[in-house]
C-alpha cells in the first residue's frame, strides 16, 4: 500500500511523520540532528531513498546530511560554499557596498533525473550546485553577475529561498530571492535573467523596478511549466509565460500578504495560499487560520476552515512550509511557526493536527513512497 | 597526545564520546591542533574555523588552563600544561543569554 512521509524543518531538529496512503494514523519519529536549525530537508523524486537536509546553527556553521536509506541514517557532506572568484559587494541596509558572505543554505533542491545533482539556495543570495551527491559544492556565479551588486537584504535576510526546476527542459531553473526577485535561467545556470515584470512593490522607491521585489514563493504545476504562481510580499501573482509578464490573482483574499503558495498535485489551476494580515502583523487575519484554495488558478478564492482554529490564533506559516502529496485525493500540509503540522487528505476540505507541539516549523516536504 | 574537550553538538557530529586526544606534528599551537582535529575528524572542518581565513568561528571559544585563549595568534604556543596532555584544550560555544 501507497504511503507518505512528511519531512519537517525546525528550528531545534528535524522530524520525520509517516502514514499509509489513508493518511489517518501517523507515527512521529525525531528530533534529528536535535538543537540545531534545520531550514530545509528534501528528498530526490528519482530515489526516495535519497534524503539532502541543511542543518546549521549560528555557533557552529553550516552542515549538510545527507541519507541512502529514506533518513534511518545521515552522513554529513560537504559544507564548503565558497563563492566563485572575488565575490565583490551588495548593498548593505545602508545603502552602502557590503562584501558577500555566506551564512546559510536556505533550500535544496533535488534534480528530477539524478539523486546525484542537487542544488542549494544561500544566504547572502546565491545559487550552488553539486553534482556528486552534496561532497562538493560550484557556484552559477551567473546569477549574482544578472544585477548582484544593486541588490540589498530585506529584514528576514538576503536569502535565495525558492528553486523550481522545470520538468520539459532541464535547462530552464526559476528561482526567488528576498528583496531582490525572481530570476530566470534557460542554459543549466550559466546565464540569467530577471522576470519582474508585471509586479509592483509599493516597499521600493521605484515600484516597477527591474529588481528589488521580495518575492516570497513561487510554485508551478509539472504538467505547465510556463504556469508560476507567485506569493509576494503583497499580491498573489499569476504568469502564462514562464515569468516573461506578471498579473495580480490576489482577487477576493482577505489579505494577500502571506508567505506559502501551493498547487494541487492533479489539478494544476487549483492553488492555495495561507493569508497574513500584513507584513507588519505576521499573523492569519481575526485570529483565524485559514487556508485559502482557488480553483480558477486565482482571483476567485475560497477559506477552508475545517479542522482549523478559527479563533484566538496568531501563529504563521513561512513560505516553505506548505507540500502536497501525490496521492488522490491530494493530500495537502503545513507546518506553523507555533510548531503544529496540519494535514488534509482531501485536498483542503478537512484538516487535522498530526503534531502539535513541534519547535517552531521552518519547512515541510512530502514523499509519495510506492 | 593534546587533549581536547569539544561541546556537546561537535561530539554528536564526530561520534565522539568524552575527550579526543591527538598527536600534533610539530609545535603545539591553536593552528597545529586543530590541523590535526580536523584531519582525524573531517565533518568537523567548518564547524570551529571557517574553510578558507581559518578564523575562528565567531561563537566559539577557545579556553584552557582558566584561561581564555581565544583570540590568541593561531601560531601562538599552547600553555605547557596543554601540550603536555595535563589539561585539555576546551572548545566550547558561546554562552548566549535571552
Amino acid at each position: 500500500m501507497s504511503g507518505v512521509r512528511v519531512l519537517v524543518g525546525t528550528r531545534k531538529g528535524a522530524f520525520v511523520l509517516s502514514s499509509d496512503g489513508k493518511r489517518a494514523r501517523w507515527d512521529v519519529s525525531g528530533p534529528l540532528f536535535g538543537g540545531w536549525e534545520i531550514y530545509h530537508l528534501k528528498g530526490s523524486p528519482v530515489d526516495p531513498d535519497r534524503l539532502y537536509a541543511s542543518q546549521s546553527t549560528s555557533w557552529f556553521g553550516q552542515l549538510i546530511q545527507r541519507s541512502n536509506d529514506g533518513g534511518r541514517t545521515w552522513e554529513p557532506m560537504g559544507n564548503q560554499f565558497a563563492y566563485q572568484g572575488d565575490p565583490g559587494t551588495h548593498l548593505w541596509y545602508d545603502g552602502t557596498p557590503h562584501p558577500w558572505a555566506f551564512a546559510r543554505v536556505w533550500h535544496l533542491e533535488p534534480s528530477l533525473a539524478d539523486p546525484d545533482l542537487v542544488y542549494a539556495g544561500v544566504e547572502d543570495a546565491a545559487l550552488f550546485r553539486s553534482s556528486d551527491g552534496a561532497r562538493s559544492w560550484q557556484e552559477l556565479p551567473g546569477l549574482r553577475a544578472c544585477s548582484g551588486s544593486a541588490w540589498q537584504p530585506g529584514a528576514g535576510g538576503m536569502c535565495l529561498h525558492t528553486i523550481v526546476l522545470d520538468p520539459s527542459d532541464p535547462g530552464r531553473i526559476f528561482v526567488a530571492i528576498s528583496s531582490a526577485g525572481a530570476f530566470r535561467t534557460d542554459d543549466g545556470g550559466a546565464s540569467w535573467r530577471a522576470i519582474n515584470r508585471g509586479l509592483r512593490s509599493e516597499q521600493i522607491p521605484n515600484p516597477t523596478a527591474e529588481v528589488g521585489h521580495c518575492v516570497h514563493r513561487i510554485a508551478m504545476h509539472p504538467s505547465r511549466p510556463n504556469v508560476l504562481f507567485m506569493q509576494k510580499h503583497w499580491d498573489v501573482m499569476r504568469s502564462d509565460d514562464a515569468g516573461d509578464n506578471w498579473r495580480e490573482v490576489s482577487g477576493n483574499l482577505p489579505s494577500d500578504f502571506g508567505f506559502p503558495i501551493e498547487v494541487h498535485a492533479h489539478e494544476p489551476d487549483t492553488i492555495y495560499v495561507v493569508p497574513i494580515k500584513s507584513d507588519s502583523e505576521h499573523y492569519p487575519p481575526d485570529g483565524k487560520l485559514r487556508v485559502y484554495r482557488s480553483r480558477t488558478g486565482g482571483n476567485e478564492w475560497e477559506a477552508l476552515t475545517q479542522g482549523l482554529p478559527q479563533r484566538d490564533c496568531y501563529l504563521n506559516v513561512l513560505r516553505d512550509a506548505t507540500a502536497v502529496d501525490s496521492l488522490d485525493p491530494c493530500g495537502i500540509y503545513f507546518g506553523t511557526s507555533g510548531g503544529q503540522v496540519y494535514a488534509s487528505a482531501d485536498a483542503g476540505d478537512r484538516w487535522a493536527p498530526i503534531v502539535r507541539d513541534l519547535p517552531p516549523v521552518l519547512s515541510v516536504e512530502v514523499q509519495t513512497l510506492p | 597526545m593534546i587533549r581536547v574537550a569539544l561541546p556537546e553538538h561537535l561530539r554528536t557530529l564526530a561520534r565522539i564520546q568524552g575527550e579526543v586526544r591527538l598527536e600534533v606534528a610539530g609545535p603545539a599551537t591553536q593552528r597545529s591542533l586543530l590541523d590535526a582535529l580536523e584531519a582525524g575528524y573531517p565533518m568537523l572542518r567548518g564547524t570551529i574555523r571557517d574553510h578558507v581565513t581559518q578564523r575562528r568561528r565567531a561563537y566559539v571559544r577557545f579556553f584552557a588552563c582558566h584561561q581564555d585563549l581565544s583570540n590568541d595568534l593561531p601560531d601562538a604556543p599552547l600553555p605547557d600544561a596543554v601540550a603536555a596532555g595535563a589539561e585539555p584544550f576546551r572548545i566550547l560555544g558561546a554562552v548566549a543569554g535571552g
